[in-house]
């Protein structure tokens, strides 16, 4: 008998990390697989489901970096420690750290972008010893917008971090600036042994993966990871698709060889 | 094995058949059509053998059969879900060749890309095809281009005689010794099947999504109105969208459904936050033709657009698929020069 994917199982929230007023991470109850870059279908009866990707990952629990822009997303802010949602997945194929093991690793998120990425920035913030040189830029809107302020403290000291956003009307201890800024300074060692994760809006996508091709690193180091609409995550709803490829199944991670031909 | 079958020897093969099957074929839904006073031919379920359109084309697939326009997956009532229940018969299909290859499209969709899809499988599970032959082409049809002219793999065929017997070839064993114990005579059939269409379509073998670039698709921002008619009558387009309802009369209580969506339609990209993609109609057009005839053959092997016509036909704005398909060994030149 074929497995009924759709229905979801109830996950009990654990904590309620606020970040900014419209972005919470919820601390979720898991146990069971699941791989940094990876989502699940997050759902509350009555309002839908939203593709939401794992931020962080524990020994029974995921975080789920929610932001709050939409029907669904509405209602999951009227929930507090100890609700359920209801959750399937994980789907997709997240970011695979052997990727990255060994190698120097730039890391660049532009806004929610980091939430994804999260996960991997904090393995390897834990395991120094299984990489190289390590650079995060991490690119916001305005001070108001930042998260993760306390991952981004204790990751400075393992790693090169550059905390940036675009525009601020008071003093910010933050430097001001586009991520794409910094890229030329980064510290370089063999570019070859270098990679780079770039995960955000399309256009900061864009232009960050110019930058890094611009400072030698080649295509094939380069991972980014998409977003987009997805209504079943098991590539069948079609909305996620871009040319032959279906973001759900072979994505959200690209490597920059495949990720370039991605035509929307 | 080949037969003659009687209408009235037919009805009652029906009526048996009937014991285990839904029966589903093209039908007339009088007073259904787009217009006022005018008809429309879609799938429903039958009882009788002259309920079925022959001499026509109908305007929507079979593909609601085994992907409803709304599909409830389960219900909520507070804390539990329960699965919706699945169907209780089997269900034989009237399919012209078509619509058969149509159905291997919707099979690879369901059951082959990503996990096998357990509602669809539920419904695929106990099908039966009977193929109607085509003995001239309809309008738009370019079937003959699409290699989907011809089909093999029914369970049987049938074509309408001028006297109002059909010619059936029956390739299931069950239904075989039912049809000689009917008493239905036995000769030779061979189902009939079209060899050429007044519409023909070239798909260069030099395309790539470099055609993308084109100029081509600009036409279509004003003329099409992003209705996504073409896509549902289309028997290979299978996108949806999920869909949670609620009952007024209690609002604990809801289901979730998945319900029939657009790549032509607004929202179809939509992600939170106010983002999408394509909000041009040409560039909607220029992703669905691309994946009918490029993006679904580099993934599985074989183009997906079977030829039927039914977007030419259904187009409110006489957009044609077949002669944009045309233009593109001209646009690919086009893109190639930049």
């Amino acid at each position: 008998m074929i497995r009924n994917d759709y229905i979801p199982f109830p996950s009990r929230i654990l904590e309620v990390i606020r970040h900014t007023e419209i972005e919470y991470t919820f601390r979720m109850e898991y146990q069971g697989e699941v791989k940094p870059g990876q989502f699940f279908e997050v759902s509350i009866p009555k309002y839908g489901e939203a593709p939401i990707s794992v931020s962080g990952i524990g020994e029974n629990f995921i975080d789920l970096t929610i932001r709050r822009v939409g029907k669904v997303t509405n209602a999951v802010f009227e929930r507090y420690a100890g609700d359920l949602l209801l959750l399937r997945g994980p789907y997709g194929n997240g970011f695979e750290l052997s990727d990255y093991q060994g190698k120097d690793l730039i890391v660049i998120a532009g806004g929610t972008g980091l939430s994804p990425v999260r996960a991997v920035v904090d393995y390897f913030s834990e395991h120094p010893q299984e990489r190289g040189r390590m650079t995060l830029i991490s690119g916001f809107k305005t001070p108001h917008d930042i998260l993760f302020r306390q991952d981004l403290k204790r990751w400075e000291e393992s790693m090169d971090v550059i905390l940036t956003v675009d525009c601020a009307e008071e003093d910010t201890a933050c430097q001001i600036g586009l991520v794409t800024k910094y890229i030329p300074d980064i510290p370089l060692g063999d570019v070859k042994n270098t990679a780079a994760i770039v995960v955000g809006p399309p256009a900061m996508m864009r232009f960050s993966v110019q930058g890094l091709l611009a400072i030698g690193l080649p295509e094939e180091n380069i991972w980014i990871s998409q977003e987009r609409k997805m209504c079943c995550g098991l590539g069948k709803c079609g909305h996620c698709k871009i040319g032959d490829t279906y973001v759900c199944l072979d994505g959200p991670v690209f490597n920059y060889t495949k990720g370039k031909f991605l035509v929307d | 094995m080949g037969f003659c079958i009687q209408e009235a020897q037919f009805n009652a093969i029906l009526k048996e058949w009937q014991k285990q099957y839904h029966i589903y074929a093209p039908k007339v839904y009088k007073g259904g059509g787009r217009f006022s006073d005018t008809d429309c031919i879609r799938y429903g379920e039958i009882s009788q053998i002259n309920e079925i359109v022959f001499d026509r084309k109908s305007q929507y697939s079979f593909k609601e059969i085994l992907t409803p326009v709304s599909q409830t997956l389960f219900y909520f009532t507070e804390g539990e879900t329960k699965e919706a229940d699945g169907p209780r018969k089997g269900a034989v299909l009237f399919l012209r060749s078509c619509d058969l290859h149509g159905l291997k499209r919707l099979d690879d969709m369901y059951l082959q890309n990503g996990p096998a899809d357990y509602y669809y499988s539920r419904l695929r599970e106990n099908i039966k095809i009977v193929l109607m032959g085509c003995g001239h082409s309809f309008e738009n049809c370019f079937c003959v281009s699409m290699g989907t002219n011809q089909s093999t793999n029914y369970d049987l065929s049938i074509d309408r005689q001028e006297d109002g017997t059909y010619l059936a070839d029956c390739r299931d064993p069950q239904w075989n010794r039912q049809l000689a114990e009917a008493g239905c005579a036995s000769q030779e059939v061979v189902p009939q099947y079209v060899t050429e269409n007044a519409v023909r379509v070239t798909i260069p073998e030099t395309l790539t999504a470099e055609a993308a670039d084109s100029r081509l698709w600009d036409q279509y921002d004003s003329r099409c109105i992003h209705c996504g008619r073409c896509n549902f009558v289309c028997p290979t387009c299978t996108c949806f969208t999920m869909q949670d309802l609620f009952y007024s009369e209690n609002g604990k209580v809801g289901e979730r459904r998945r319900v029939w969506a657009s790549c032509m339609v607004d929202g179809f990209t939509d992600v939170a936050g106010g983002g999408s993609y394509r909000q041009k109609n040409g560039q909607r057009m220029r992703f669905k033709v691309l994946h009918k005839v490029l993006d679904y053959k580099q993934r599985n092997g074989y183009h997906m657009c079977v030829g039927c016509g039914r977007c030419d036909d259904i187009c409110p704005e006489y957009i044609s698929f077949s002669n944009c398909v045309n233009q593109l060994e001209e646009a690919m030149t086009e893109v190639k020069q930049k």
